[in-house]
């Protein structure tokens, strides 16, 4: 494609990229014409928090927080108050008196958390001089607390009051957090997950209590999701994906996924490929798939099939760090090599083009035979594996840096944050021609004439 | 440019429905009649005349040498050739129409200062072939005759028709100027006046000393010659400090006069300095006089009307004097009884009689009216249609039109109103003079809200006349109708002197008939008028402008000094010696406008002329665009070196060009594009003729002015920075909305592109690097291939999507039959007007973008909007793009200019589609 503009000169040395699809520049699958770059930020940008149906917040290494209107593309609100960088950032939900109000919580590296009114721009709380800085937030929204994650496992309320601290024993301490049911939550560290629960005592103060250690990752756990009311799922820098019980906390499933080569190359791959390419960065899911970012590939599993949907291995050039469903058959996912990719789950056109067993061979052969592994896929066979193939319907090309995060809103614009400082606003661009000419027509009928 | 017919279908209906019934029809000002006729040819007269330009001349009428020239604009010997000066300002100092009386009018003890109202004659010599429009004006000078000085400045043009038509704005720069010039007149005056009375108390002081001297000396009873010498001396000095002081008080009491000149409005700032340095001198000069005090009683019983002033003087204290002294760091003169005669002494150059931030004030001002009145009617004409329709379109001009504000029109007309650069908002409001220069209402939008009833008979059409005298009217309502506006509009008097003084009486004549039967419900209006009727039945025989209102003014400024009035008698005799009767001039008296400062009407104007026939080729000098603004970033710009070649240069200049193999274009447009200056009408002239010959030079034109036109970036990509700098600026004409700096354009970027770049501009041009630096851009380039399009200037390729539309066919055809960069530039800009005007319906059509019934949704509209675009506008897939893209730009530009800034980020919109690869195959 370069060999007009190179000239002669340079050899075209795209061979090696061949197994990473490119789609080219004929997308009518994909509505993201029009964009708006968004300024503001002075490093890298690694979290995105919708708000509302219109609002953004978005946080980096530059201790700022941003809240944009998704709508115009408006920087509302600058809150400024953390020295280092940011860490893990949430919305908090209360509701005073009648209406429901969106607040924010921010932990920064300078050991400090704070709790910000997006409207006025006000930092409302904040508590400084934690013993460690904090790694993740979670909201607990039926018992009215809220949880930081570190080296220490702190629970406040919500006003900002510890209630119960609890030392980890980790050296990494707690890198993900998640509710699950009967007042329990899973905190993931290193190779474990520990399970918590909180008990509130009549004088209403908040206790936690280590119940469980699930030990089954061999790698430390990059991710951490619920799937729904029964399931959540984790994800290992060793490509482990385990499927638990959220109640029973036992093993449901467990993949190992293992990116082989089919064909026969010269070079003889080991099983265990480099640990980084089966890195599992991240885990998203909408109830029924679980789609895995494994690498710079791309991996969606069937939680009630308990049976690998779909899979790309070169799905981007580099590793995927953030993917999301936006439907059973959407999904979208972004990348250290500066694109995000649309994808469609489609139908496998040939079956006689099945993939080899060989693929997924590895998946139950490895890691400790444990006790509670009977729920293991053992039970797939291997020519049932991937009936569906991802198709790529599209890519946005805009950052010129790793894509870290994005949110999609209500189908409409999607914000992607990335690290070379910038966030863009990607909107379908003949739905907002169309919402202009109308402000347009609006406008005139309000001037009364040109 | 609005060359296209198609602009006239923006504007109302109601407007040209009864000028022109046909809608197929030409507009009148674009019709070119057929059949010119041969006395018409606008070059016939500059055959004879001795100079080339107009030019402004300012005379002197010296008391001493008689009339002379002294200054012409632009200050250069060549401009007037052969043409002699002399001779011309004796002709035009000797149409002086100023009703200027000097000396001591009866009944008054002390000279007065004659406040004249300014003289505007147009006068014509034919042999010279020279028309002027002549602006007389007076300055004071204390040294002078009667403290006069008659100054005129004229303009000097070889068309008589051009200062016909122009004789409003002229009059009305004209007017500026002499305001201009006359206050910083009055502030050296009154400093004058300072000087001489400080000099006039010291001679008093040491007269009086010497004469109480004297008079202990002397026996009492005994006068000698000696003394009574003296002591007449000393009278003579008192008398003329009373003189002076008197000066003093005339000269601050100028402005509470009222004006009768409409256009005399001057800066409020201005008159209100003036005025209070003069009352502060008043006030010293008043205290000053204290050495009078014991011959007092005497010349109280002589002077009787002096009383008060010398009650005045009586009161204060002693000390005030010394203190005052203390203050000043002139040292006064002792006076000689005898002045010197007026043939001895220097006079005051025109520069000291003013005051010099005044006078360069003022040579600035005209030589921004000598600038704004260059070229000749065709091209005034032209371009100030052109002016007017742009004004109608506003909300598309940015497109592709060169910006043409409120703040710039107002510029034009209005900018310097205080030379002395004081804020607008400190004048009174005014309205500038309707632009006549064609058969047609120029000032569409004024008339745009239906204007209140106009009294039918004082607009008056005088389709008939030869001369296309303009009329124009400011009706202002009645009640703000008063007795110094009304008069003033009788009152100055223009006068027109021409051969065809036939054609002339006989439209006067046509006039009076109908101003006399214009029926008056004003009751104020009419007695006042009537007024003036008899005044001026009076004096038609001499025709003499000064009338009851001068006295009136006399009256009222003797009043508020409350001494003199008693003894003025209510009528002057008017000095006739002053008024030089002359024969064959006649008043156009109502060829007037009348500025009532508070309720601007709708003026209605028309014009008889022919029409200007054609552009033609313009002297280089006249090809002005605009008053060419100074490049702010001039210092940015790079040098020119070995690329700026003047051969290039002067072929690009004479409109013999594009002759591919030779001319290498003009190196200096091209530099000059995009380092932040204001994109001129000449610089896109310019361009014009690098297009033609990309046009003519690329099988893939057309691709490439789509892709600019349906906003798709084009990075033009290249080796050789001149190279590079001349496809961009020659392609620049066709990015939509390029900014009025250009800010959409960048000519040469040498590091790899952004996002941002992408977002920012429209058109880039890069320079291919054979570095890591150059990978790295090509890297860049490839990433963002989807949003861009590249036109390989080494290698003559581009890449973009392919265009299958025929809307560009026209513009782009590399068979063009046009030779000149001008009459292509011409010819690219009436068809993206053309466009522009498409979009505009498109963008403003209701239906194709609501729903006409609220079953509908929005496929329904969606495929209305398809098929408007497809079935009515006939455009095909790609062709619709392009007005897709024009009419976001209108209506991002509708909502923004409307919103005011947002700090949101700017837009940037882009379509999914394979790009091919164009090759350019010799």
């Amino acid at each position: 494609m370069l060999r007009w503009i190179l000239g002669a000169r340079e050899a075209p040395s795209s061979a090696e990229r061949s197994p990473v699809l490119l789609i080219g520049e004929e997308q009518p699958k994909n509505r993201f014409t029009e964009l708006q770059v968004l300024k503001g930020h002075f490093d890298i940008v690694r979290f995105l928090v919708q708000i509302d149906d219109f609002r953004c917040a978005s946080a980096g290494d530059d201790a700022l927080v941003l809240i944009w209107s998704v709508e115009t593309g408006e920087r509302l609100q600058e809150l400024r108050g953390h020295t280092q960088q940011i860490t893990a950032i949430t919305t908090f939900s209360s509701t005073n008196g009648v209406a429901a109000h969106a607040s924010l919580i921010t932990a920064s590296s300078d050991r400090s958390l704070s709790l910000w009114d997006p409207d006025t721009g006000n930092r409302v709380q904040t508590i400084s001089d934690l013993q460690s800085s904090v790694k993740c937030l979670l909201v607990l929204e039926r018992q009215c607390v809220w949880i930081s994650g570190g080296e220490e496992l702190c629970v406040w309320s919500k006003d900002f009051q510890l209630q119960s601290q609890r030392q980890t024993h980790s050296d990494n301490g707690i890198t993900a957090l998640i509710e699950l049911p009967k007042n329990c939550i899973a905190a993931a560290m290193d190779k474990d997950i520990m399970i918590y629960r909180l008990t509130v005592s009549t004088d209403s103060s908040v206790s936690v209590a280590e119940i469980r250690c699930l030990s089954n990752h061999q790698d430390q756990i990059r991710s951490l999701i619920t799937v729904n009311d029964g399931l959540f799922a984790s994800g290992s820098h060793a490509g482990e994906l385990v499927v638990w019980d959220a109640v029973e906390w036992n093993m449901v499933a467990r993949e190992r996924i293992l990116w082989e080569e089919p064909q026969a190359g010269t070079e003889i791959r080991l099983g265990a490929a480099q640990p980084s390419e089966v890195s599992i960065q991240h885990l998203s899911t909408n109830g029924k798939l679980i789609v895995a970012a494994v690498g710079g590939g791309l991996y969606v599993y069937n939680v009630l099939t308990r049976s690998v949907l779909a899979y790309r291995k070169q799905a981007h050039d580099s590793n995927v760090l953030h993917t999301s469903l936006l439907s059973d058959s959407d999904v979208m996912s972004c990348s250290e090599d500066g694109s995000v990719r649309m994808w469609e789950i489609q139908e496998q056109p040939l079956m006689a083009e099945a993939t080899s067993a060989g693929l997924f061979g590895g998946m139950w052969s490895f890691g400790r035979s444990n006790k509670s592994s009977v729920h293991v896929s053992k039970k797939t066979p291997p020519d049932s594996a991937p009936v569906r193939t991802l198709e790529l319907t599209g890519d946005l090309i805009g950052h010129s840096g790793a894509v870290q995060m994005f949110i999609s809103f209500n189908e409409s614009a999607l914000v992607t944050c990335s690290t070379d400082h910038l966030l863009i606003l990607w909107k379908d661009g003949q739905r907002e021609s169309q919402r202009r000419s109308l402000a347009l027509l609006h406008k005139l009928e309000e001037k009364g004439g040109l | 440019m609005i060359g296209a017919s198609d602009v006239v279908a923006l504007t109302k209906e109601d407007e040209y429905s009864q000028a022109i019934p046909d809608p197929w029809a030409l507009p009148e000002e674009f019709s070119i009649p057929l059949h010119p006729l041969a006395d018409s040819n606008p070059w016939a007269k500059t055959a004879y005349a001795k100079f080339t330009k107009d030019f402004i001349l300012i005379s002197e009428f010296s008391e001493q040498v008689g009339p002379q020239p002294l200054l012409t604009i632009p200050d250069n010997p060549k401009v007037c050739g052969t043409f002699d000066l002399n001779y011309f300002s004796l002709r035009i100092m000797s149409v002086d129409y100023q009703a200027s009386f000097v000396g001591h009018p009866p009944g008054s003890g002390y000279p007065r200062l004659s406040f004249v109202e300014d003289s505007r004659v147009v006068l014509g010599d034919s042999k010279e072939g020279a028309f002027a429009y002549v602006h007389h004006l007076t300055l004071y000078d204390l040294e002078a005759r009667g403290f006069v000085r008659p100054f005129c400045m004229a303009y000097v043009a070889t068309e008589e028709k051009k200062i016909m038509l122009q004789f409003q704005e002229l009059s009305l720069r004209f007017s500026q100027a002499s305001e201009c010039l006359k206050a910083g007149n009055r502030r050296a005056f009154a400093k004058e006046l300072q000087r001489k009375l400080r000099d006039l108390e010291y001679t008093h002081s040491v007269l009086q000393r010497e004469e109480g001297l004297q008079r202990e000396a002397g026996p009492q009873c005994i006068y000698s010659a000696h003394t009574v010498e003296k002591a007449n001396e000393l009278a003579n000095v008192e008398k003329s400090i009373f003189e002076h002081r008197d000066l003093l008080r005339q000269i601050s009491s100028y402005h509470h006069r009222p004006r009768r000149d409409p256009h005399a409005a001057a800066c409020n700032k201005c008159v209100t300095e003036c005025w209070s340095e003069c009352e502060e001198l008043l006030e010293r000069y008043a205290k000053l006089a204290s050495p009078f005090c014991f011959n007092e009683e005497e010349r109280r019983t002589e002077e009787g009307q002096h009383q008060f002033d010398e009650e005045g003087v009586e009161r204060l204290d002693e000390g005030d004097d010394t203190s005052v002294k203390r203050r000043l760091s002139y040292t006064p003169q002792l006076i000689k009884a005898k002045s010197t005669k007026c043939f001895d002494k220097r006079l005051k150059t025109l520069q000291e009689l003013c005051d010099s931030t005044f006078y360069e004030a003022t040579v600035e001002l005209l030589k921004e009216t000598e600038r704004s009145f260059r070229g000749d009617l065709c091209y005034m004409h032209t371009r100030r249609l052109e002016k007017s329709l742009c004004r109608k379109q506003r909300v598309t001009n940015f497109l592709f039109e060169e910006e043409v504000g409120d703040d710039d029109e107002e510029k034009e007309t209005l900018r310097p109103f205080c030379a002395v650069n004081h804020t607008r908002d400190t004048f009174p409001l005014s309205n500038p003079p309707p632009i006549v220069l064609g058969t047609e209402l120029l000032e569409f939008d004024q008339l745009e809200p239906s204007p209140p009833p106009v009294r039918s008979s004082t607009v008056r059409h005088t389709q008939d006349s030869e001369l296309g005298l303009v009329e124009s009217h400011f009706e202002s309502s009645p009640s703000d109708q008063t007795l110094e506006t009304q008069e003033s509009s009788e009152e100055t008097k223009g006068s027109f002197s021409s051969d065809k003084s036939g054609t002339c009486a006989a439209a006067e004549a046509q006039h009076d008939n109908s101003s006399d039967l214009t029926p008056d419900p004003d009751p104020e209006r009419e007695s006042s008028s009537e007024e003036v009727e008899t005044t001026a039945g009076g004096e038609e025989g001499d025709q003499t402008p000064v009338s009851f209102l001068d006295v009136m003014c006399e009256l009222e400024a003797l009043q508020e000094n409350g001494s003199e009035g008693q003894t003025q008698p209510l009528l002057l005799p008017i000095d006739t010696a002053c008024c030089i009767p002359q024969e064959g001039f006649l008043y156009e008296s109502e060829a007037q406008i009348c500025l009532t400062p508070k309720s601007p009407q709708p003026c209605q104007i028309s014009v008889v002329n022919q029409e200007p026939q054609s552009l033609f080729p313009l002297p280089d000098d006249y090809t002005m665009g605009t008053p060419c603004l100074q490049n702010p970033a001039a210092g940015l710009e790079l040098p020119v070196g070995s690329l700026g070649d003047g051969v290039s240069h002067t072929s690009a200049e004479d409109g013999s060009d594009c002759t591919i193999s030779t001319s290498t274009g003009s190196d200096s447009t091209a530099l000059s594009l995009g380092y932040g200056g204001v994109v001129t009408l000449r610089q896109r002239k310019k361009a014009g003729h690098g297009a033609l010959r990309f046009v003519r030079q690329y099988p893939f034109a057309m691709q490439a002015l789509w892709c600019l036109l349906s906003g798709r970036t084009l990075v033009v990509l290249g080796a050789d920075e001149g190279r590079v700098r001349r496809l961009v600026s020659a392609l620049a004409l066709f990015v939509p909305g390029p900014g009025k700096y250009g800010e959409k354009v960048q000519a040469w970027l040498s590091c790899s592109i952004t996002l941002t770049d992408l977002q920012r501009w429209k058109l880039i041009g890069l320079q291919r690097v054979a570095s890591p630096v150059g990978s790295n851009m090509l890297y860049s380039l490839s990433r963002y291939s989807r949003y861009i399009s590249v036109l390989d200037a080494d290698q003559r390729t581009l890449r973009c999507p392919p265009y299958r539309g025929h809307l560009l066919t026209n513009i782009a055809d590399h068979r063009t039959f046009i030779r000149r960069g001008a009459t292509y530039f011409l010819h690219v800009q009436s068809t993206l007007c053309h466009l522009a005007a498409r979009a505009f319906l498109f963008t403003f059509t209701h239906h194709l973008h609501l729903p006409v019934c609220s079953t509908e949704g929005p496929e329904v509209v969606e495929g209305r909007r398809r098929c408007f675009l497809q079935k009515q506008l006939e455009l095909g897939e790609e062709d619709s793009q392009i007005l897709l893209y024009l009419s976001q730009l209108i209506t991002q530009h509708y909502l923004h200019t409307s919103t005011g800034h947002t700090d949101a980020a700017p837009l940037f919109s882009f379509k999914y589609s394979t790009s091919l690869l164009y090759k350019h195959r010799p």
